[in-house]
């Protein structure tokens, strides 16, 4: 039994496994960042008066929300690095990490902006018209009235697209990234497949830990800011 | 009102439709500065519909709408530039919900006229002085009652220093205890000489303070007048079907 235990320990030492997490948390910070911006420019279009500027968003989001996220990894590497040749870093490892990035960013920007979207269905279109009305333009309208409370009425399901984020990071390993916790949970169990139970719930027990803090806080938010009408 | 006052706002031929509903027919209707003018009729009859397409709320379908020599432009700077000239209060309040009192009525001349932070709010603390609400300047509009939010509503209207105030049923969602208290600030206004477009059912405020009534139905001008005669000696039936059911009880 002692030497059953120390092996697995032996394993937790011997594969970096707090590391490979720290590898999906810096994905997921940077790719929500990058769908944060991007999806927020969408629910703008998607929004906006112009049919051309709605067309275009409503194209992307769908075109993009219906393609797997495996698919979309795999052109990123496959298509854009090998095939068209895109260079984004000379360092190897950064210029997959990039890559990575770039994929979950642009995936989660369609839920992004249908998660805004949603936010601003909870703004009354009262809000808008009286903004019109002192004489803003629609983009300041947006901006400074209709935006900052679809934004406070969106966070619960902007939390829930942060974790769904979170949980795809593992897709990266689908973009060549190194270190990061799916492909290394399928080394260790390949070398030790006699801890696959071990190995499998200590990745399991690890994304439960820093999901559900996600969840409460998100819960906590989005009550504190909602709007009172 | 000056007796010869320049038109302010002139609507020509102007027609509207709700998909199969015909709800502005031929209107044409001339407001001169310093007018008050209310717009009463059963609901349907398009008269919210008619003060919400003098500042594009509402697009219309054909006819022309002028407001102080210059045709309403379609869209984009030109129609915020005229929107920022145009005072409107809505039925609902409106007031930015996540904004405090004081910001609501400063936010208009900061960002759209580029007044200093400073002279807004010691305009704006002036303004909402005016309607009574100095000392809730800074609470959220949801700390407040019906009555003191339309009265900061029409304060951040009278920020923009507007050329015309439209009211669109600035009273049917107050409580009745409240409705007094929004009427005297418009009274108010009106004996200050603000050109003022005012769709309303209190007759108490259309004999105080109206130069003149016009009677809409089915999306038509059936009949103005001056206040006293509209209320005690209206011309046609619609309209003296209409005062026999608001003013008996």
């Amino acid at each position: 039994m002692d030497d059953y235990l120390s092996g697995f320990t032996a394993l937790l030492v011997q594969y970096d496994v707090l590391g490979a997490f720290w590898t999906n948390i810096q994905l997921t910070f940077w790719g929500a960042l990058l769908a944060l911006v991007v999806g927020t420019v969408l629910a703008v279009m998607r929004i906006s008066p112009l049919v051309s500027l709605d067309w275009a968003g409503t194209t992307y989001v769908n075109l993009v929300r219906n393609t797997p996220l495996t698919v979309i990894m795999t052109f990123l590497v496959l298509g854009v690095w090998t095939q068209l040749g895109v260079q984004l870093s000379s360092d190897f490892n950064l210029n997959f990490f990039i890559l990575a990035v770039i994929g979950l960013g642009l995936y989660h920007a369609a839920f992004v902006c249908e998660a805004i979207r949603s936010g601003v269905n909870t703004v009354p279109v009262g809000q808008a018209e009286a903004a019109r009305a002192i004489g803003l333009p629609f983009t300041a309208a947006a901006r400074m009235i209709v935006l900052p409370q679809a934004f406070r009425g969106a966070v619960a399901p902007l939390g829930n697209t942060l974790i769904a984020l979170l949980k795809n990071s593992t897709v990266a390993a689908a973009a060549s990234v190194t270190g990061e916790t799916a492909g290394t949970m399928k080394t260790m169990i390949e070398f030790q497949p006699n801890y696959i139970w071990e190995i499998f719930l200590t990745f399991a027990i690890g994304y439960v830990i820093l999901v559900i803090p996600i969840g409460l806080a998100t819960t906590w938010l989005s009550n504190r800011l909602a709007v009172k009408r | 009102m000056e007796k010869d006052a320049p038109a302010l706002v002139e609507l020509k031929g102007v027609n509207k439709h709700f998909g199969d509903l015909h709800v502005l027919q031929d209107v044409d209707l001339t407001v001169r500065k310093g007018e008050v003018l209310v717009v009463i009729g059963p609901s349907g009859s398009g008269k919210s519909t008619l003060c919400r397409a003098i500042n594009r709320l509402e697009t219309i379908d054909d006819g022309e709408i002028v407001i102080d020599g210059k045709p309403l432009p379609a869209e984009g700077r030109a129609l915020a530039r005229l929107r920022a000239d145009v005072g409107m209060v809505f039925q609902s309040f409106n007031l930015f919900a996540h904004k405090t009192v004081l910001d609501n009525v400063t936010l208009g001349p900061r960002k759209v006229r580029g007044v200093p932070k400073k002279d807004a709010e010691e305009e704006a603390l002036a303004l909402l002085d005016r309607v009574g609400v100095k000392n809730q300047a800074h609470k959220m509009p949801a700390q407040l009652s019906g009555g003191q939010q339309q009265r900061v509503a029409i304060a951040r209207a009278l920020a923009m220093h507007p050329k015309v105030m439209l009211f669109d049923e600035p009273t049917s969602a107050l409580d009745p205890e409240m409705v007094n208290e929004v009427l005297d600030a418009m009274v108010a206004l009106a004996k200050e000489g603000m050109t003022m477009i005012v769709v309303t059912h209190e007759m108490g405020f259309a004999r105080k303070a109206a130069d003149r009534v016009v009677f809409m139905a089915d999306g038509q001008i059936v009949e103005q007048a001056d206040p006293d005669t509209f209320f005690t000696a209206p011309k046609s039936d619609r309209a003296k079907d209409f005062l026999s059911k608001i003013l008996v009880h």
